[in-house]
């Protein structure tokens, strides 16, 4: 399992797999917003929150059709799928290297781009917080999608609509933990739910992946 | 017979008007497509008959 | 290859669906007529919102449809998941463009009614935005249905993703409930009062509405599965063709 999971990172460094990129497209995001929404301070503090949430999400996105893909073309996951490890834990090591990989540097830059967004300061540590425990259910929900869309030619638009309103809760809960911290206001109870809601995917979700992916190499 | 619909009309009536072409729409396409579907399969079956 | 009883089922199926359709198709016609002209033409001005109030007879049913559809495909697919009934994978699909319908009529209607009495087409209130959101999970499941060529294939995946949609559907709900009443509650939205009793002159067109949409849902349905299962008979029929 940890071999795999090494294996996985490795691949994703490597050029091509698109390691960075995310980061970059979520860099554009937040320049992007205040040149469209305008430079007033006060409004870039009450969208920061949303608009770092929502770029996550969407920079999550971009890396999830490359999760599988390579690994179906060349038959290596046809071994992976016979192998003796479960089909489920191989899923869950997939959804922790696109963590790694994606999840983990956004939660990193994050503050950084809080800055530019004008965040208040109460809310840098309800973003860092609230990212860390959100963006591992992104990547194992963006998994799910993945193996939905394993054998289809174009999956990746149709990743993308099937995935989107899956992330909805990861994204209320998130959003309002930080909204709530700048705000001074208590985030016991969204950084809860959100936790759960975490929990819960990482826990049944892989199952659901793996019976698709078994589904598709049928 | 028409019924006052007061200064609400515009609204009301778009409402049920709406509601109508959707539904007409659903309904002509499940119809359209069973039609068809079924003259397809005839026509498959037919010629498999022969 | 399939194998002749693999269609004993869908035949035994076919047979009652066709026996059942012309009724059911008639008895949904004449409760959707009576509830809608009724609450059209007999029905008085309500107080405080006037002739809008007509606008229920369509609203409630469509809301009402719109989730029981989807609750329909989630059983379907279970028994899919669980029996391996191609009827019911494909009854899950054909009730899909239903389902979508009724959730984009109750949206309109809502909409419609939402801008003389809030004063706005749209407002994210909880109930409005889950039902948005209904709209795009109807939405990416008939899009993963289409996508797929192979219909087994395309009946497990679409059955899966119904079975996590339903769950992350679930969580969406309570989330924006959590989310609204948490910061943007404007008080001028709750005008309505769903737990208010309704009158009797209103309820009893409602009703027969809602009996009307419920039977529309079903003609359609029986009507949309009879298409998939000829369809589904005629890919099965082409492929052992193509086979030799």
């Amino acid at each position: 399992m940890t071999a795999l999971l090494i294996r996985d990172l490795r691949l994703a460094m490597r050029a091509g797999g698109g390691f960075g990129l995310g980061l970059a497209f979520y860099l554009i995001l937040a320049v992007l917003v205040p040149l469209g929404v305008g430079p007033e301070g006060d409004t870039l503090a009450l969208i920061a929150p949303g608009i770092l949430w929502v770029g996550a999400l969407l920079s999550c996105l971009l890396s999830l059709d490359r999760l599988f893909a390579l690994d179906y073309e060349d038959g290596s996951l046809d071994l992976l799928a016979t192998a003796p490890i479960p089909l489920e834990g191989v899923v869950t090591m997939k959804a922790l290297a696109h963590w790694i990989t994606t999840g983990l540097p956004l939660t990193l830059v994050a503050p950084v781009l809080g800055v530019l967004l004008n965040l208040p300061a109460a809310g840098f540590g309800w973003l860092v917080a609230s990212l860390l425990l959100g963006t591992p259910a992104l990547s194992v929900i963006g998994t799910f999608g993945a193996a939905l869309t394993l054998g289809l030619r174009r999956g990746g638009l149709l990743l993308s609509l099937l995935v989107l309103p899956l992330y909805v809760p990861t994204l209320v809960f998130g959003a309002q933990a930080v909204v709530r911290g700048a705000a001074g206001l208590g985030t016991a109870t969204p950084l809860l739910l959100l936790a759960g809601i975490t929990a819960g995917a990482a826990a049944l979700l892989p199952f659901a992946s793996a019976a698709a992916i078994r589904i598709n190499l049928r | 017979m028409m019924p006052e619909l007061g200064p609400y009309a515009a609204e009301v009536g778009l409402a049920y008007a709406a509601t109508g072409a959707l539904l007409a729409g659903l309904i002509a396409y499940v119809l359209i497509r069973a039609r068809r579907v079924r003259r397809a399969l005839d026509e498959l079956e037919s010629r498999r008959g022969k | 290859m399939a194998s002749i009883w693999r269609y004993a089922n869908p035949r035994k199926f076919m047979e009652t669906s066709g026996w059942l359709l012309p009724g059911v198709s008639i008895l949904a016609a004449l409760c959707i007529a009576t509830g809608v002209i009724w609450g059209f033409f007999f029905t008085g001005e309500d107080y405080r919102q006037g002739s809008t109030v007509k606008i229920v007879f369509l609203h409630v049913p469509a809301a009402l449809m719109a989730i029981n559809a989807w609750l329909m495909m989630l059983v379907a697919s279970l028994i899919w998941l669980i029996r391996r009934h191609h009827v019911s994978a494909l009854a899950a699909k054909a009730a899909a463009p239903v389902g979508v319908t009724m959730t984009l009529i109750a949206l309109i209607t809502g909409a419609v009614w939402g801008q003389p009495m809030w004063g706005t087409w749209w407002a994210w209130d909880p109930r409005l935005t889950s039902f948005l959101i209904l709209f795009l999970f109807y939405l990416g499941y008939i899009a993963l249905w289409q996508a797929i060529e192979d219909p087994d294939t395309a009946a497990d995946l679409t059955s899966v993703l119904c079975l996590v949609g339903s769950v992350f559907a679930l969580l969406s709900r309570y989330a924006v409930n959590f989310w609204n009443q948490g910061l943007h509650q404007g008080a001028s939205l709750s005008v309505v009062d769903e737990g208010a009793p309704m009158d009797i002159a209103y309820r009893l067109p409602l009703y027969f509405a809602m009996a009307g949409f419920a039977l529309l849902f079903i003609a359609l349905l029986l009507a949309g599965t009879r298409t998939e299962i000829r369809a589904r008979r005629m890919q099965a029929l082409l492929t052992r063709e193509r086979m030799g």
